[in-house]
């Protein structure tokens, strides 16, 4: 490419501009301070926030919505600190994103100089790689081999910090034609043998369950699961990253498998004789009690990181690559395996059938009149429809965000699955919608998350990023306060946050340039719902007073075993002995 | 640090063993602390790790000695493969390898019993690095068998200091050694 001078901050922009960044989150400070004189100029959209979290999340919210790398900037110590949150955030969900630091002065490192922060040194456990550079012309194929590195492969967060004086240094423009990194070689197409083997368990198997994660959506294999689903007649079950990659009205769709999954996923995953897993990784939430976790199953695993295979379960046939490929090619070795004969699966679905109209999902109202946010929840995504997006926040409100809003669309469910950090929602949303600004995009947050990173709605404001806020108002850190009502006694150690009387939710939003709303009974809550949804030139805030003693079932308490699963308070499915 | 896989009901449980990897890395600032912090973060205990130049000045070879059962030295490997800076890492089986650490060891000696150390440490094929009135500095180098077995008989003269490096290995012959992971990482 081109080949000219330029100072090592507009060989940053420049590299920004060729890997294809058009936006990016951030906030300038002394050490990146050179690199803002060039992204005055620039074409890339600069989105100005207010936290650098905020900038994090916001990237992590773009890259979701968008399938594409998203960006955050940042100065040294503080600010680059501030980012180690939703760094680590976007790592635990494969979400890629780049994060660009600056540093101070590469002959002030290791002196404790002001605002200096190892950042490399704090991040390196929570990125899949990061850079440290100290020399302008290593910029260009920095940026370069960071982006190759966050979208490529399992993608994640990559982290280049950039000394002061490289960014003030003259220097050569080159940017690299080609990446080729000797220790970096993802694989992504499966062996030939390992398909066949797939296809011949799901040949054998007579209880089988796609058990699929959120690599299905990273992959963008929506098209093939759904063929290999249809292709199978197996029950598929859906985990919280992987909402939205398997329609919830299709037929053979059983919902979310885990802690607060349905009794139908769960149990169906107890009781399989073989899971077919899809870029899924036998998370904690997923498995309860690892030792007890669908014990008579075999196991078939598909991901693109080999270093997934094996790691909580074992799995009988590992089948290593890129999944869109994966399940395109088990689709037509499944075919060839049923030609020579397709197990019935009719006794098994009588099995799950009958769990699914046990136990359907379901929520009490509440006797006093007071509003259920489970209907709350429910009612926005029946208004709104499967076309918008929706953020959660993390606690009782992502739960039954999770529960109650019906995904047809992969990439219409963003949320915190791994980290699970209090705060995504509101900067996760603004990303989203800069990233798809014709879509409605609804954050469903909880009181407590929200006063942790409100103040993006300040930048939303400011940069016509018209947000929708859901905030499921129940005066406490409600998730925390049903592990006290179940497990503590009803102690209620300071989870009360007071939200109703203070602050005044409708009052802040005003006050940060948004519309803001409250509804106090069940009866305006779609009128209220209605009004959000006609406000299209402002982002706008619903403070939705809620019961605060409603809690999320079904739940297996942690650390138990999914067979102990609780369907609602003190009500756990008594099982047909043979069953069990 | 000890190595416990939580709830590894359904993972099978084998006796842990003694594994040498010899990882290939780049040659570049952060490495080490890359290795060390993922071992450290996922609790895999380290016996002993050397690092030093190669043939080529791009890469460093690290010789890494672990003790884990058969299923956490796949992850230690397939943990290891992902961090971008690992070009390869292979297993080294003790009989296709040869296999060397090196010892420093200071002996308490006295007129009577300067000829029997000198004597053990010519046994040994060791050699004496540096003579005091009241003390010898013996060099050796060997598999860990060799060097322990030298150490027993020096011990009862009275040992006061000594320093051992991490072993180092490489594969015999001119192939590499058992599993070589250079294209699989995620």
């Amino acid at each position: 490419m081109s080949n000219d001078k330029k100072t090592g901050a507009q060989a940053l922009v420049q590299a920004l501009e060729d890997s294809g960044v058009d936006v990016m989150f951030g906030i300038p400070g002394g050490a990146i301070l050179p690199a803002y004189d060039p992204i005055f100029d620039s074409k890339i959209r600069h989105i100005l926030v207010r936290h650098e979290q905020g900038a994090g999340h916001a990237a992590t919210g773009y890259a979701q919505a968008t399938g594409r790398v998203g960006v955050c900037i940042a100065t040294s110590g503080p600010g680059a600190t501030n980012l180690v949150t939703p760094l680590a955030d976007a790592q635990m969900d494969s979400v890629p994103v780049v994060a660009i630091t600056g540093q101070v002065a590469s002959g002030a490192i290791g002196t404790d100089a002001f605002q200096e922060a190892d950042i490399r040194g704090i991040t390196m456990p929570v990125t899949k790689h990061n850079f440290l550079v100290t020399d302008p012309k290593d910029i260009p194929r920095a940026i370069a081999e960071a982006f190759h590195i966050a979208s490529t492969g399992r993608p994640g967060a990559v982290l280049v910090d950039i000394a002061k004086d490289a960014l003030q240094t003259m220097t050569d423009y080159n940017y690299p034609k080609n990446i080729d990194l000797a220790g970096y070689h993802p694989i992504t197409k499966p062996t030939d043998g390992s398909i066949r083997d797939a296809a011949r368990l799901i040949a054998e198997s007579s209880a089988p369950v796609l058990y699929v994660g959120g690599g299905a959506i990273k992959a963008e294999a929506h098209k093939e699961l759904l063929q290999l689903a249809e292709l199978t007649g197996a029950p598929v079950v859906t985990t919280l990253m992987a909402l939205g990659s398997f329609p919830n009205s299709h037929p053979q769709h059983l919902g979310m498998p885990g802690m607060h999954g349905t009794v139908a996923a769960v149990t169906a995953l107890q009781k399989a004789d073989l899971l077919i897993t899809l870029g899924a990784r036998f998370d904690d939430r997923v498995t309860g009690k690892l030792s007890s976790f669908a014990p008579n199953a075999k196991v078939i695993h598909a991901d693109i990181d080999p270093a997934e295979i094996g790691k909580n379960r074992r799995a009988d046939v590992a089948v290593v690559g890129d999944l869109k490929l994966s399940i395109a090619a088990l689709v037509p070795a499944v075919k060839d395996e049923f030609k020579k004969s397709k197990p019935d699966l009719g006794a098994w679905w009588k099995q799950v059938n009958s769990w699914r109209e046990r136990f359907p999902l379901a929520y009490d109202l509440p006797s006093d009149g007071t509003i259920s946010p489970q209907y709350v929840i429910e009612r926005i995504g029946k208004i709104s429809g499967p076309d918008s997006i929706y953020v959660a926040g993390v606690g009782q409100h992502q739960m039954w965000a999770s529960q109650f809003i019906s995904y047809e669309k992969p990439r219409t469910w963003l949320n915190s699955g791994g980290l699970g950090t209090m705060g995504y929602a509101v900067p996760a949303a603004m990303g989203a919608k800069v990233g798809a600004p014709n879509t409605t995009v609804w954050a469903i947050d909880g009181d407590g998350c929200f006063q942790m990173t409100n103040q993006e709605l300040v930048t939303c404001a400011l940069n016509n990023i018209p947000i929708k806020v859901a905030i499921i108002n129940n005066e406490s850190l409600g998730m925390v306060r049903q592990w006290q009502t179940l497990f503590y006694n009803e102690r209620y150690s300071n989870t009360q946050l007071e939200s109703k009387r203070i602050p005044d939710f409708a009052k802040l939003a005003e006050a940060m340039g948004c519309v803001g709303l409250s509804c106090e009974k069940p009866e305006d809550v779609d009128r209220v719902i209605h009004q959000a949804m006609e406000i299209n030139d402002r982002p706008v805030v619903v403070d939705f007073n809620v019961h605060r003693d409603a809690m999320v079932w079904p739940m297996v308490a942690a650390g138990t075993s999914n067979d102990e699963i609780v369907v609602a308070r003190s009500l756990a499915p008594i099982w047909d002995s043979q069953e069990l | 640090m000890s190595q416990q896989h939580p709830d590894s009901g359904i993972a099978s449980r084998s006796a842990t063993k003694v594994h040498t990897l010899s990882v290939l890395v780049e040659n570049s600032p952060g490495v080490l602390a890359r290795i060390a912090s993922l071992f450290s973060r996922r609790g895999y205990n380290i016996d002993s790790l050397a690092v030093g130049p190669t043939e080529n000045p791009l890469y460093s070879r690290m010789t890494i000695v672990i003790n884990v059962e058969d299923h956490a030295l796949e992850q230690v490997i397939a943990q290891l493969d992902k961090l971008i800076n690992v070009i390869s890492i292979t297993e080294l089986d003790p009989v296709a390898s040869v296999q060397r650490e090196l010892l420093l060891v200071k002996v308490t000696t006295n007129a009577t019993t300067r000829s029997q150390v000198l004597e053990t440490v010519q046994l040994f094929r060791a050699k004496v690095v540096d003579v005091a009135q009241d003390a010898v500095t013996v060099e050796a180098t060997g598999n860990s068998e060799k060097i322990e077995a030298l150490l027993r008989v020096l011990e009862p003269y009275g040992i006061k200091e000594l320093v051992q490096s991490g072993l180092v290995a490489l594969s015999r012959g001119l192939k590499p050694g058992l599993s070589t992971n250079t294209d699989s990482k995620g």
